[in-house]
């Protein structure tokens, strides 16, 4: 319990004095999430405003799979992208095994299903309070989708801040693809893991802090976004 | 079945040379039918509906009014019968040339003016002048910037026929827009629908009341049990209904 005791008061020695490797870490971890998380968000969010809104043969289906995807196991994800990126793979002449790069494609293909399947209920929601109207308009389906998701940004908020939210905090895809490697590819997580794994509770309770503080940063955030256009009778 | 066709015997109050040129008008209604669940909600209807004036649409609930208007506006398929507006079958181009309130309205969630810019921007129109322009008709230009759904009730409901006349229609479609409607929202209302009858827009216009009936209407369309029992100028309808059904219904009494 002493020990408990030690590493978190190293844990916020090591945050107050803003230690440089923990900020390269903390640096790397949001950029490579945010940066997932953009990226799947222009995938997904037309994804799943199509499925929201157009009837189609198979549909069902799809949201089936959708719905199913969004419980990818990330080792599984990790392993997939490694063996495309690796030498050997189809992708290997590209070179980015064990890059930043490599991580956001892992975070990126574990996230995407998540934000199509969350903004597809959303937007399925608010399409069903505007289907007759645009109807009556004669609104192309283009236009429809684009003035859905514009209408539905709020919620549309939450759903990407849950894709981040689940990046910035998955660890198996990114190891095997990032490989944890120092000034490199080290993000929140992995360091996490590796420094448990030594022993050295310190920083990773710092890490771990950090990944708290910004759980509840990004959900505060949301929320008041969220308040904020419920004021304003936007949401 | 009373052939409505012939029993008009006047067109409306309002000559418009300018109407008659809409392409999309007269609108010729054949044996017209539609079904739900194995039930005729409209049965063998036969209408023709002229250039200019506000034709009002009366009957009890649950008559087919909405259905009708659902169906001339190409919202739900006919089971059977045509319609032709212009001489042509209902298609885009004259759907584009419709526009239809719902008693409900159903507004964007933006702003009062991103209301009616969105309409715009869909008939290739734009610039906040015509904007202004729609949102001083309505009485609505103090209220240009503030989130629609704030509006009341009146107000939503001068915004949704603001919105539907920003596209320029040659026929508006009005179901019940001033049912709970507080009496100085429904005379802005009906200001409203003077002018764009004025501007030669034809009216369609749904109504419970017999006295926005009265005040209104160049002729109504009585319907019961999806099917309409009489057609007259307004004045006659109101003077001398020759359907029982309508007699009924003026009367206050169960339409059986």
């Amino acid at each position: 319990m002493q020990d408990f005791g030690h590493a978190f008061s190293l844990a916020f020695q090591l945050m107050w004095a803003a230690d440089p490797d923990l900020m390269e870490i903390i640096g790397l971890s949001l950029r490579v999430s945010l940066t997932a998380m953009t990226i799947s968000c222009a995938i997904a969010l037309p994804i799943g405003a199509a499925l929201g809104m157009i009837r189609f043969r198979g549909r069902g289906a799809a949201i089936i799979l959708l719905n199913a995807l969004m419980g990818l196991p990330p080792v599984v994800v990790g392993l997939c992208v490694y063996l495309m990126l690796s030498r050997a793979g189809p992708m290997g002449w590209l070179g980015l095994l064990y890059t930043p790069t490599a991580m956001i494609i892992a975070q990126s293909i574990l996230i995407t299903p998540i934000i199509a399947a969350l903004s597809r209920q959303v937007i399925e929601d608010l399409h069903a309070e505007y289907a007759e109207q645009f109807r009556s308009m004669c609104v192309p389906t283009r236009t429809a989708i684009a003035a859905l998701l514009w209408d539905a940004r709020y919620s549309l908020l939450t759903v990407a801040l849950a894709g981040f939210g689940r990046a910035v905090a998955e660890v198996g895809a990114v190891i095997i693809v990032g490989g944890n490697i120092d000034h490199l590819t080290r993000v929140m997580t992995t360091a996490i893991a590796l420094e448990t794994s030594k022993g050295d509770l310190s920083l990773a309770l710092a890490l771990g802090m950090v990944l708290l503080l910004i759980a509840l940063v990004i959900n505060a955030g949301v929320m008041a976004v969220r308040m904020t256009a419920a004021r304003f009778a936007y949401a | 079945m009373l052939d409505v066709t012939t029993a008009y015997e006047h067109g409306p109050t309002v000559e418009a040379t300018e109407q008659e040129l809409s392409p999309v008008l007269p609108c010729e209604v054949r044996g017209l039918c539609f079904a739900a669940g194995g039930s005729p909600l409209i049965d063998k209807i036969d209408l023709t509906l002229g250039a200019g004036g506000v034709t009002m649409i009366m009957g009890p609930n649950g008559a087919g009014k909405s259905v009708f208007i659902r169906l001339l506006h190409g919202m739900l398929e006919p089971t059977a019968g045509e319609i032709h507006w212009g001489g042509r079958p209902l298609d885009e181009e004259t759907r584009k040339r419709q526009a239809m309130v719902f008693q409900t309205p159903v507004l964007l969630r933006r702003s009062v003016e991103a209301n009616i810019a969105f309409a715009l921007r869909l008939h290739g129109e734009g610039g906040r002048a015509r904007c202004a322009e729609m949102l001083e008709e309505a009485g609505l230009s103090n209220k240009s910037s503030q989130p629609a759904r704030l509006l009341s009730g009146g107000e939503r409901q001068r915004l949704a026929i603001a919105r539907a006349l920003a596209a320029d229609p040659d026929v508006l479609f009005l179901d019940e827009p001033t049912a709970s409607l507080d009496p100085a929202s429904v005379q802005l209302i009906e200001e409203i629908v003077f002018s764009a009858r004025d501007r030669g827009v034809k009216i369609i216009f749904i109504t419970h009341d017999i006295g926005q009936a009265r005040r209104l209407g160049d002729d109504v369309v009585f319907m019961h049990r999806g099917r309409i029992m009489e057609r007259a100028p307004t004045p006659r309808f109101f003077d001398k209904p020759s359907s029982r059904e309508a007699k009924d219904y003026l009367a206050g009494r169960i339409v059986l």
